[in-house]
């Protein structure tokens, strides 16, 4: 039978972030939908007021799922951070993703680099 | 091949991904692609999280019930509440309509272009119930919907 579990299907959210000079990197591990928007939203927030001169990029390799509810977050936080004239990057977009970022419009919106496989280690 | 589930729960947030997986478990052998299974299960996410959020705003205590079905190549979903229900069905379909500034308002659009059809039937009141159908061996979908 296919297997229609992704990598990180079902597990709890988790959130780390690391700071360099100018930028903030959020890495988010699990599925960005209703259940988990509030608290990535509070997170995402306090994360952005902390470090306030820095631009933000969103590691989501280890997502495998957004919708509108997740989406909703990402674009609620791009739109606090251009007014405040910092930047919201994407990277490690798996192609699921990615289609949905793409319908919504926000790839034209922000930066999206998409998940690269890492090469295996021969 | 003939399957067909009925799922019903409580219009709590942790169910969201109950619902979509257990569809998207439904629907794999007739065909769909994992691509394919990953749309269905956005459409999903969309009409159950859009029962919680509008058909119960919020509350935890009304229910949800996901039917869906296969027959030969193609995937029947309905999601149905029994919550406030829709005043004006074609505005809430329109892009970026959204009564929470939060969310984005594509809920429906999304529900459109991952399925091959959507029906919503509502009365204010009385609830909500959206029917999507999807049929495996069929090329790739429109992605006009914006």
């Amino acid at each position: 039978m296919m297997e229609v579990m992704q990598r990180g299907e079902g597990e709890p959210m988790t959130i780390v972030h690391a700071v360099f000079s100018e930028r903030l990197l959020v890495a988010i591990k699990g599925e960005l939908d209703l259940k988990v928007a509030g608290e990535l939203r509070k997170t995402l927030d306090q994360l952005i007021d902390r470090y306030p001169d820095r631009d933000v990029t969103l590691d989501l390799s280890e997502v495998p799922f957004v919708d509108s509810s997740g989406l909703g977050v990402i674009l609620g936080r791009y739109k606090r951070l251009s007014a405040a004239g910092r930047a919201l990057q994407l990277t490690g977009v798996r192609p699921p993703v990615r289609a949905v970022l793409d319908l919504a419009g926000i790839s034209q919106l922000l930066s999206v680099q998409d998940y690269v496989p890492k090469s295996p280690v021969r | 091949m003939i399957n067909r589930m009925i799922l019903r729960f409580l219009s709590v947030a942790d169910n969201v991904g109950l619902a979509r997986v257990a569809v998207a478990q439904l629907a794999a052998p007739i065909g769909f692609s994992l691509s394919d299974l990953e749309e269905i299960k956005v459409a999903v996410s969309e009409a159950v999280s859009n029962a919680i959020i509008h058909g119960y705003q919020g509350r935890a205590d009304g229910w949800v019930e996901v039917v869906a079905s296969v027959v030969d190549d193609e995937l029947t979903v309905s999601v149905e509440d029994w919550g406030v229900g829709i005043a004006d069905i074609a505005k809430a379909r329109e892009p970026a309509y959204s009564t929470d500034p939060e969310r984005m308002g594509l809920g429906f659009v999304f529900m459109e272009s991952f399925m091959h059809s959507l029906v919503v039937e509502s009365a204010p009141g009385r609830g909500t119930r959206v029917e999507m159908r999807r049929k495996a061996h069929v090329g790739a979908l429109s992605r006009d919907v914006q």
